[in-house]
């Protein structure tokens, strides 16, 4: 087992089972800098076990995830210190989880939540984080007088919009995102789509995405893993996938879809 | 064919494609056999054939958006011969960004975002003002007013959504453009306007293949004229 190089992240071999349940089984892929990846499938096909794996949040029974850093050298995420992975987290690596909730410090404000990152990376300048802070509400289309405003006192896109500020702050290189436009109204959710479209191309930021929704794959992704029972049974590039697909789950994924 | 010098820019060696439809019993559906064609640089190829005969899918293929079955469909990128039927995906994106360019028939966009950032987002190499300031004026080419421009296309009529597109298609400036049906739902002056834009990517040196019903357009764009005939089917 080897892996390619200059990708950015790269998996082999992972299998991974709860109980009786395969949640992955014998998985393998490979993600390039700057690259969009969304992994699809329906509800109970592993994909956000996959997510949680790659992203080292979670150990499977089998296989290996290597990432590489910025000066090039590969790390075998499961043999990384705990402090190491967690110091990877914050800076190198972001996650956008699906309830924005789960990420945002809910009883600190707004400008406070993206400052928090810089300062875990050694920030010390109050002014220059907050500048910064204020800086990245804006690209995310918040107002910068909400700065010092609770995060309780935001809507569902904007709570959205924050942890994305929150996760970009550091400028990562590999961002997981699991069903970033999962929970929100359909009117938001074309909103926050252009904006991670626009954030990821302009910061040149590599994306693992998670999502059952396949015209969201179809827009912010180059490339798609199609899974069903823990299983990749379909891997390409995304339009190709979704236009032309090969294997019989995927016909029937895309064919399941209404045209709207 | 040369990664640099003279010849095609585009070439087919023997592409094949037949659709198995799995959820219709493993049906089987031949579209394209041996496929040989070659494109030069300020040649306009035009695809020819009765509906059904799978020109669309001859094109798509050669996009890479439909797979190829057997055969190679070689391109001229970057200083090297690149075969989409068998490049990685991050290749095949690499083409498409640089090299090979796509008008599609309907418009499929992120919702909201308005006209002129799609087309600008489309330029190359640019600096994004000035992609815009590009933009604005291939828009405004096309007959797409400044107040339309800062509007999302989602309201547009078909014909306007189609200039949008014709103009996201050539802001991009790739040396090898694919066109599927560039002035089916415009009106006289506007399919001559394109008909303009195509003669003068021609001139630029551009290679170009497309699909064009309307005969006026096709006698005036097309050098030369590739028959896509109906397979029988051999299921």
């Amino acid at each position: 087992m080897s892996a390619e190089a200059d990708t950015l992240l790269a998996a082999r071999g992972l299998g991974h089972g709860f109980g009786a349940i395969r949640a992955l089984v014998d998985v393998g892929l490979d993600l390039w800098p700057g690259e969009v990846l969304a992994v699809v499938g329906e509800s109970g096909s592993g994909k956000t076990t996959l997510l949680n794996v790659l992203s080292g949040r979670m150990q499977p029974e089998s296989g290996v995830v290597w990432y590489r850093d910025p000066a090039g050298a590969l790390h075998d995420v499961y043999q990384m210190s705990r402090p190491a992975l967690r110091a990877l987290h914050r800076s190198d690596w972001g996650f956008v989880h699906q309830n924005p909730r789960d990420n945002l410090r809910m009883r600190v404000s707004a400008g406070g939540n993206v400052g928090e990152r810089l300062m875990a990376q050694g920030a010390r300048n109050y002014a220059s984080i907050r500048a910064e802070a204020i800086d990245w509400l804006t690209q995310v289309e918040i107002d910068a007088d909400r700065v010092d405003d609770m995060p309780h006192t935001f809507s569902g896109g904007m709570l959205q919009r924050l942890q994305i500020a929150r996760t970009l702050v550091t400028k990562p290189r590999l961002v997981f995102m699991d069903e970033p436009t999962g929970g929100l109204d359909v009117s938001v959710q074309a909103r926050l789509l252009d904006l991670i479209r626009t954030l990821v191309a302009r910061l040149h930021i590599a994306v693992v995405l998670v999502t059952h929704d396949l015209s969201v794959s179809r827009l912010l992704a180059d490339r798609i893993v199609v899974m069903q029972r823990g299983r990749v049974v379909e891997t390409g590039l995304t339009d190709q996938v979704l236009d032309d697909p090969q294997h019989p789950y995927t016909q029937l994924l895309v064919s399941s879809v209404l045209q709207a | 064919m040369s990664a640099d010098g003279n010849g095609p820019m585009l070439r087919t060696e023997g592409l094949a494609k037949t659709f198995t439809l799995h959820l219709q019993g493993g049906l089987r559906l031949p579209v394209l056999r041996r496929v040989d064609l070659d494109v030069h640089p300020g040649e306009c190829v035009a695809l020819a054939g009765p509906s059904g005969a799978g020109k669309s899918t001859l094109l798509r293929s050669l996009y890479g958006n439909y797979r190829a079955e057997a055969g190679r469909i070689l391109v001229r990128h970057d200083g090297a011969i690149v075969d989409i039927a068998s490049a990685l995906p991050r290749t095949v994106v690499g083409v498409r960004a640089r090299t090979l360019g796509y008008v599609s028939q309907f418009l499929r966009v992120v919702p909201r975002v308005p006209a002129i950032d799609i087309v600008a987002q489309a330029a190359r190499g640019i600096p994004y003002d000035e992609a815009r300031t590009r933009a604005a004026s291939w828009l405004t080419r096309l007959n797409i007013p400044a107040r339309l421009q800062n509007l999302p296309p989602a309201t547009f009529s078909g014909g306007e959504q189609q200039r949008v597109n014709l103009a996201r298609g050539f802001i991009g400036c790739h040396p090898i453009l694919l066109l599927d049906e560039p002035t089916a739902s415009l009106d006289n002056d506007n399919r001559d306007i394109v008909i303009g834009m195509i003669r003068e990517a021609k001139e630029a040196g551009v290679a170009i293949v497309g699909i064009f019903h309307d005969a006026a357009v096709r006698e005036s764009v097309a050098d030369r004229l590739y028959h896509v005939t109906p397979l029988q089917d051999a299921a």
